[in-house]
This record gives structure tokens, sequence and C-alpha cells, in this order.
């Protein structure tokens, strides 16, 4: 999967925001990617736009190729692009009782891929259906088959989710924000649910999340977006240990690191200042100038390019030209 | 009771009926707080942690007395409050506030924030137009907001802001204790950390005792002298913060420690050694309400309920394990001891 140069806009009262902006990354063959940001800054839409899911109107793809396997998804007809949707690719939503069918039993949710996409017979996908609900430990799953959503508690429906997301063994599984909704417990839970899986089954996967936590206990390379952009990228390691874009850092370091107390660390969090400007604004330098603590008078001119740091390791930011300005 | 407990909650219950109607009796309770006992001292500041239904909410709504108890008692300072009419009720509700998870939820949408910030004061009694709008000024300058926001809507601000907000409710009648609900979950992580030093720089100004609810341990570390761990409506263990982090005794304290996914890719989380969901809190299961998915469980778990027993000065622990019974996990659960 590679995507490049991605803008999609969306028109509002206020005029176009530019919900992503010059968004390239390439996902490789059975690694988990992670995306990370804030509300709003565009990880969702991206996702929806590798899967033709943008709602539109408001919102189009206004720039950008996005490519699967050598085919450019965004120049399919629609009936090409179902059949790619849920079989070669499948999403993993958020919020497990509003993307189950309340209507329909989970049974039935997790066969009708299999019955669209690999033609199989009713009996033969319910069978599959099953085993993949004891895939995703479900206990007692045959007779789950026929429960409805509000049978189950949220784990369990996210369990559900995961299962239909991957009965037909995708190339790339999209989960965003999978485990937000849910407790600590049932999150530890599905998380090394989801990466034992991925391991089994070989696939990509570009978990989208706000969790730092999360990404880096997960995820084998890391991007960090900032008002639509992609500002900082990386294996994780790197990102973590010595992060280059000034709003990574400060991401990094206004999260409460658990122990500290013990150790008679408690100090002050570090606060990014300031708030995300609006979509709708044109902001001529650096989207993060306003509220960057190294700001200088480049960054408040000129967009700064995504420029390689080190092996794999990308910001877009002008310290990595003028190095000496980081105060 | 010494002076310096501001709050003494005893025994505290309260049980939802389910079902039944005008006439008839209900078909069931669900005990969302279930024997709840603590203090929290002037100037100190008590967490208490749990997962979604354990019910730390209800117990917060209890303790400023927004929801009436089934059982137990109240006291602020040397006074009962549990029972209070409403008009007796009034003094201490000024010592007593809270703040809200939700910063979309908790303001009304049709009041300006001067008349938001105020409105406790004329809950109070009757300040002049002028001086509520010295006071809203002021108050909104000390959580970090303009004087200029005065006439201005919830809607023309972002969360983290809605949230200061509701701070500067709280703090109008200059209460002694304030509740704080998961205040800053709904909040991103930068805007979040902004809203926890507010918490902590307004804890000086003011002098203030908090109540911290939330499910996220590593806010509540960072807050919290004293910590309470819930689990399906009682208090599982309690202690001081750092003997809670470094010596957690509850297998379920150690469970939700562990599960919290650490922003270090260096130290990935094992599979964690704890099974299945919180069980039904209208039919609890009989025994420790742990046991189901304890990994430590052995006969006396699934027969008799623990209660919180002391095993430090502070540190109170409700696991048959402390008994000196079962097999003691080597120092943690981490991974899969059995």
């Amino acid at each position: 999967m590679e995507i490049e140069d991605l803008c999609v806009d969306f028109d509002t009262p206020e005029g176009i925001a530019r919900a992503v902006d010059e968004v390239s990354f390439h996902i490789d063959t059975g690694e988990t990617l992670g995306l990370v940001g804030e509300s709003g800054c565009g990880k969702s839409v991206t996702s929806l736009s590798i899967l033709g899911l943008i709602p539109t109107p408001p919102g189009r793809v206004s720039s950008g190729r996005i490519r699967f396997e050598n085919r450019d998804l965004l120049s399919l007809d629609k009936e090409t692009l179902r059949k790619t949707r849920g079989r070669d690719i499948s999403m993993i939503f958020q919020e497990p009782m509003t993307s189950l069918n309340p209507v329909l039993t989970i049974g039935r949710q997790v066969a009708e891929p299999l019955m669209v996409h690999q033609n199989l017979p009713k009996s033969q996908a319910w069978e599959k259906a099953c085993e993949w609900l004891e895939n995703v430990k479900i206990p007692a799953a045959k007779k789950r088959l026929n429960d409805y959503p509000h049978q189950l508690s949220g784990g369990m429906r996210q369990r559900v989710m995961i299962a239909m997301a991957l009965v037909c063994c995708p190339k790339l599984v999209i989960a965003d924000e999978p485990t937000t909704a849910l407790d600590v417990t049932i999150q530890a839970q599905i998380l090394s649910l989801m990466l034992a899986l991925k391991e089994k089954l070989g696939m990509s996967v570009l978990l989208i999340t706000h969790d730092l936590g999360v990404i880096a206990q997960t995820a084998g390379r890391v991007m960090v977006m900032y008002a639509g952009q992609i500002v900082e990228q990386g294996p994780v390691a790197t990102l973590f240990d010595r992060p280059f874009h000034p709003y990574t850092q400060g991401l990094l370091h206004s999260m409460p690191q658990l122990g500290s107390r013990g150790k008679g660390q408690i100090k002050r969090l570090a606060e990014i200042t300031g708030m995300v400007p609006p979509l709708t604004e044109a902001i001529r330098g650096c989207k993060f100038a306003p509220r960057c603590p190294h700001v200088f008078d480049t960054c408040r001119e000129n967009r700064p390019e995504i420029l390689p740091i080190a092996d794999g390791h990308r910001a877009r930011c002008w310290l990595k030209e003028y190095p000496q300005k980081r105060g | 009771m010494t002076t310096s407990n501001l709050i003494t909650v005893k025994n505290l219950t309260k049980h939802f009926p389910l079902g039944g109607g005008l006439f008839a009796k209900p078909k069931d309770w669900v005990k969302a707080v279930n024997g709840v006992s603590f203090t929290v001292d002037k100037r100190e500041s008590f967490g208490i942690v749990g997962e979604s239904g354990c019910g730390k909410t209800t117990l917060g709504q209890m303790i400023v007395r927004l929801l009436e108890p089934t059982g137990g008692k109240i006291f602020f300072k040397e006074s009962d409050i549990t029972h209070l009419n409403r008009r007796l009720l009034r003094p201490f509700r000024q010592k007593l506030q809270i703040i809200f998870q939700d910063p979309y939820s908790s303001l009304d949408p049709r009041m300006t924030v001067a008349s938001i910030v105020t409105e406790p004061l004329f809950a109070q009694g009757k300040p002049s137009k002028g001086q509520s709008r010295q006071v809203a000024a002021s108050l909104l300058k000390k959580v970090g907001l303009r004087p200029e926001d005065l006439n201005k809507y919830p809607h023309e601000f972002s969360g983290g802001q809605r949230q200061r907000i509701g701070i500067a409710r709280a703090l109008c009648v200059r209460p002694e204790l304030i509740v704080a609900d998961e205040p800053v979950s709904a909040l991103d992580v930068s805007i979040q950390a902004q809203v926890i030093n507010l918490l902590e720089d307004l804890k000086e100004d003011f002098d203030l005792s908090y109540v911290f609810i939330s499910h996220d341990i590593s806010v509540v570390e960072h807050i919290c002298d004293r910590v309470a761990v819930m689990y399906l409506g009682a208090i599982v263990e309690i202690a001081p913060t750092v003997e809670l982090i470094s010596n957690r005794r509850h297998p379920y304290s150690a469970a939700l420690l562990e599960a919290i996914p650490q922003p270090d890719p260096h130290r990935r989380i094992r599979p964690l050694a704890m099974e299945g969901d919180v069980p039904n809190p209208i039919a609890p299961p009989p025994g420790c309400p742990f046991h189901p998915r304890c990994l430590h469980v052995f006969d006396r778990c699934r027969s008799d309920e623990p209660a919180l027993t002391d095993i430090t000065d502070g540190h109170a622990v409700a696991c048959w394990l402390n008994d000196g019974q079962g097999i003691r996990p080597s120092e943690s659960v981490k991974g899969g001891v059995s």
C-alpha cells in the first residue's frame, strides 16, 4: 500500500477545510504502522479515504494517489472498490455498538463477508463464522452466533468486530481507535488478541489512535499527524527515544509517567500551549508555529517539507535546516 | 475522629432498584456502591480508580449529595450530612463542589459563561449584578480564560476550555473539597496536561482537597497522595499512592497497573494475566467479587468475601492472599504465575 500526496477537502460553512494535507506514506507487508494524533488532526479521514468512504459531498479527495498492489484505488469504479473492501482491506471501527447492526445476529454479520466475497453457501459461512468467534476468544461461540449485539459486553462486541474484519483474511486491516471505548484491562486483552492474529495471518495493520501508550506497545513504525499533515515518522523506538519535532516532543512530555511519584519525580507536566488551528484557516508557514516553543521567522513564513533526519526517520520542521534555533 | 478529616465516609452504600413500578416492588437491585469507607484529609488529593461500572461516579455524586445514599454515613468535618434536607444542606453545598467528566453536556448551552460561572452564587444568596460579574471575571482569569469570554456561550469553546469553565463554576463559592469526576478523560493529551496543571495550581491557591475519580492510574498517580482501587462497588485496596504503585497487594490492582499501555516501546506488555469481563453487578459472584477473573483464586475466595484489612499503616487490602493462605504471587502477577 502506498499513498502519495493525498489531500482531502471538506466544504464547510466557514469555507473549505483541508482535513488531510499532502499525506504520503507506505505500509509494508506484515508491518504494524501506527498513526497517532489528537482529535481533528485528520487521522480518521485518512483511513476513510483509503477505503473510499469519504462522504461526498461535503468531502472529496482533491489530489493524490492511493496505490494498493499496483492498482490506484481512487480510480477504481464502485463495484471493484466494493470487492476490494472487506476482502483485501478491511476496517475495525472505534465504537462497537454503533458499527454493528443491532437487528442482525452476530453470526449473520460475521458470515456476511464470506457469502459476499467468497461466495460461500450459508451453512459453510456460518461454520466459518463460528470458527472465527472462537479465534477471537468468545466463550461458547456456537451459542453466541444467534445473539444480537446488545446482548454482548463492549469488549465482546469489539471481538465480533475483529472477527468480521478478519474473516476473509484481508491483506491490510485498518483499525481506527479499536480500543478507545474499552476499559484498560479489556483494552489489553483486545490488543494482545489483535497482535496474535496479525502474526498468525501475516497481514499489515494500520493502527490509528490518540494513545501514545498503545502505539508504543504495538507499532513497528509510527507517524505523527498534526492539523492534517504528517509531521514526523520513524521506527517506534527512534520516535520515542529521540523525537525530533517539537510537537512529538510536547506530546510525549505531556503524559504523566507511571512510577514517577515513587522516584520523587512528580513535577509539572509539560504543556503544549494554545490550540490546534481551525482547518479552514490558510496558514502560510508551519502549522505548528503558533504553539511551538522554538518558533522563529522562517517557520511563520515558509512551509517546511518533510525531510530525512536519520534512517527511516523524517520530520517536517525547519529545525532540521537550522538546528541552532532549538533553544 | 480527628479534626484534620475533611470528609469521612462510613460504610456507604447505594442500591438502585431494577424493574418494579409505582406500586410494584423492584425486581432486583444494582448494588452500585456496597459498603465503602474512607477519609479525606484537609489539603489532600484522594484518588479513586476503577473500571466502568465499579461505582466510582456514584460514590462521587453521593459525597456531594447529588445522590441519596441507601445506607452508611457521610461526615463533613464533624457534621453528619448524610440525610440533611435541602435547606440544611445549603451551607455545606458551598463547601463541596463537583467537576463533571463531559465538558459538553455539563454546561447549559443557553447560558452565557458569566451566568454559568456565577450560578452557584445565586443559589447561595443574591449578589448584585456588578459584583457577580467581577467575581466571574476574576475566576475566568484564574482558570486561564479571558474576561472577554464572559458573554460567550459554551459552544464557542473547545473541550479543554469548557472544562476550565466547569472548574471556574466549582471554584465560585470557595469550596473546601472538589470532587473531580474524570475531569480530563474527554480531553486530548496536550490539553489534558494543561488541565491537570491547572488543577494542581488551584489546589495551592484555594487550599483545596480533591476527590479525584479516574480510570487512568497514571493521571491519578500524578495528582493524588492516596488512592483507593474500586471493583464492583467496593474498595479492594487503599494505600498511599507510592505504596500502591510499588507494593500493590491485590491481584486486581496489579492487573490494572499492568494493563496500562506505557509510552515506552522498550517495555512491551506481556499478555495480561487476567481473563474475562467485569461481572454483572446485579448478580455479583459469591465470595470475593474478583475471584472469577483472579489467577490466584483458591477455595476460600469462592465462598467467603474478604474484608478490607490493614496490612501496614494506611495500606488496606481485601484479599485472602494476605491472610497467610493461598499462594502469594512473587512480587506481582506479571506474566502468568499460576
